[in-house]
């Protein structure tokens, strides 16, 4: 065990240089002159060659990507083309808000998928069975920035019973729960669809096997065979699946941030693609990715916890 | 060698054509009620992109300031107008083109480069390590996240969309590519064409792609829905098409700022990408279910 932990933190390591390079790389490939973006428009050629050497534009690329690599292993992530502001600090303000919308995601997706997909497994092919299915496949495909603008719509616009957005207040308080609610619904259906899937399909597996039949035959109520002894073992996929949508829903806040005006990193992920502030994008994707490969790796080490039958050699 | 027992009646019976297993596979197609609604689905809109021009009775761009924010219905607008007066129904048939050669277009080039990195990783061995890791990397940024740092890159617009969106779909195309490759080089007679003579390209051309469709096809059907939710929200986000393109995620956009005067702006469009999108996915889904060789059993 203690083996697999720091092979595949060694793997960590390697991809993460990996993930910085590329997207180190991509924004220095960019067309448009990082100067020019800074001095505007009205910059002069000897003012574009101080920013340059300032900001060392003009040094060897692997040069620049080992101070950036530096620079990032000691908290600093840069600085805003468009404000001066330190990429970081501007990351760290804005981070607990895409955490706690990817937290409370991640509970709706979870309350509605697990047992969704559980009953549907027990009943196949009954009502509830079909139309879960159905509703579970619709919920992959309905645009979510479509969903809450809908949600906002029925109970924003018509009902007036929740806010229209932002996530102003602090999550613990009345106010803070209600701007959340939309969002994280906005955000956790695709996942709740996901989850359900997944739990219906090993659910189904596992009440098949013998030693399901062997507790039937001995007289377990059918309710503990489904809820103790089948449960168990059919989790331990689905396990995975709701830590792999961890790191989709960080992705996914993206979007939905845009979608109730949250002031979240995806947000700031958003208008720095559309300034072209590099250093910024570069600093928001590499959170996002780091973020995701973590998650992965410690859902990877979990899953070989709980099912000692796993083993990744 | 394995002794290869052939009975007199396997012998006699004749290899069905590719037309009979094509036909085969649309009739199992076709006993799945959502596959069937989902194929409905995708003709309609096929059609809607092919004639736009004839079926739309208004220029999805030009403005006509004194009829804004129509509700559907009003004054010969099916759907109504948007807020610059312009005929919604309209934008919704040319969207309809939009999204449909955007997700063509962007599916067949991630097609062609996870074919051809999973052909490759999958048949040199010496060059599946390199590839495969660098597809591992690929795979690090979740979600729409790879789009959208090409996009950052390369900068805002809907042809910048399809190269980004082709790129997010090399990666999962040549893990799958890859998986059959594998299972299909070690089959006997890929090994024989090898030992009498038969060039690389030959056998991978002829043996081993035609048994690589079945997981494609499916692939593809996906991957167009994937396509088109993406292209759409990346649109919605001000990243993909610029107005006045009449584009389903950026019509989605533009309505949340008049979501109480004219909310058919937004719930219209947003109804289009949902039904295309849970067309190909329950065709891919039907696809998978009607391509398994298990099924031939049953039927």
């Amino acid at each position: 065990m203690l083996g697999l932990i720091v092979r595949r933190l060694l793997q960590l390591v390697l991809l993460l240089f990996g993930i910085s390079f590329l997207v180190f790389m991509s924004m220095h490939l960019a067309p448009g002159d990082p100067a020019s973006i800074i001095g505007g428009p009205t910059a002069t050629e000897s003012d574009l060659a101080a920013i340059r050497e300032e900001l060392g534009l003009n040094r060897p690329v692997l040069t620049q990507y080992v101070d950036y690599i530096a620079g990032v292993l000691h908290g600093d992530l840069g600085y805003s083309f468009q404000n001066n502001q330190s990429v970081s600090s501007a990351i760290m303000t804005r981070f607990p808000q895409t955490f706690n919308l990817a937290i409370a995601s991640m509970i709706v997706a979870i309350l509605i998928g697990v047992p969704a997909g559980i009953i549907s497994a027990t009943k196949q092919n009954s009502w509830f069975d079909v139309s879960s299915t159905t509703v579970a496949l619709a919920g992959i495909s309905i645009p979510n920035f479509w969903l809450g603008a809908m949600l906002i719509l029925i109970f924003s616009v018509q009902l007036q019973w929740l806010p229209v957005g932002g996530l102003s207040a602090p999550f613990w308080t009345i106010e803070g729960m209600k701007q959340l609610i939309l969002p994280a619904i906005t955000l956790g259906t695709a996942s709740a669809a996901m989850i359900a899937r997944m739990s219906r399909s090993t659910m189904l597996e596992v009440i098949r096997a013998d030693y399901i039949r062997t507790a039937r035959a001995k007289g377990v109520r059918k309710r503990a065979v489904t809820w103790v002894h089948a449960l168990r073992n059919a989790m331990i996929p689905v396990i995975t699946v709701i830590g792999l949508n961890f790191g989709f829903l960080l992705g996914g806040t993206i979007i939905t941030e845009q979608v109730f005006a949250i002031n979240g990193v995806g947000r700031l992920m958003i208008d720095a693609i559309a300034a072209r502030d590099f250093p910024v994008v570069q600093g928001t994707v590499l959170l996002v990715a780091t973020l995701f490969v973590v998650v992965n790796l410690i859902v990877d080490i979990v899953y070989a916890v709980i099912d000692p039958r796993i083993s990744y050699d | 060698m394995a002794s290869g027992v052939i009975s007199p009646a396997n012998t006699s019976v004749k290899q069905p054509k590719k037309e009979r297993m094509l036909f085969q596979t649309f009739k199992r197609l076709c006993k799945n009620k959502l596959a069937v609604f989902g194929m409905i689905v995708i003709a309609f809109q096929i059609l809607l992109a092919i004639f736009a021009p004839w079926i739309a009775q208004y220029d999805p761009v030009v403005q006509n300031l004194s009829k804004a924010q129509l509700g559907p219905g009003a004054e010969g607008h099916f759907l109504g107008t948007d807020n610059y007066g312009r005929d919604m129904f309209a934008r919704l048939v040319y969207g309809a083109r939009i999204s449909l050669i955007v997700g063509i277009t962007s599916v067949t080039l991630g097609l062609l480069g996870g074919l051809f990195l999973g052909l490759i990783s999958g048949y040199y061995r010496k060059l599946d390590g390199v590839i495969m890791r660098f597809v591992d990397l690929l795979f690090a940024f979740p979600g729409i996240l790879l789009a959208m740092l090409i996009i950052a890159m390369l900068g805002t617009s809907l042809v910048n969309v399809v190269i980004a969106i082709s790129i997010w779909s090399i990666p999962t195309c040549a893990r799958i590519v890859r998986g059959s490759v594998l299972s299909v080089k070690k089959q006997e007679y890929v090994v024989a064409m090898k030992s009498l003579g038969a060039s690389d390209l030959r056998i991978i051309m002829k043996h081993i792609l035609p048994n690589c469709t079945a997981p494609i096809i499916v692939f593809a059907t996906m991957r167009m829905a994937t396509a088109i939710l993406s292209t759409a929200a990346l649109s919605f986000l001000g990243l993909g098409a610029q107005p006045p393109t009449p584009e389903w995620g950026a019509m989605i956009a533009a309505g949340q700022d008049f979501m109480w005067t004219a909310p058919h702006m937004t719930v219209i469009p947003g109804i289009a990408i949902m039904l295309v999108v849970f067309a190909f996915n329950v065709v891919g889904d039907g696809l998978r279910d009607a391509l398994d060789p298990n099924m031939e059993l049953d039927t």
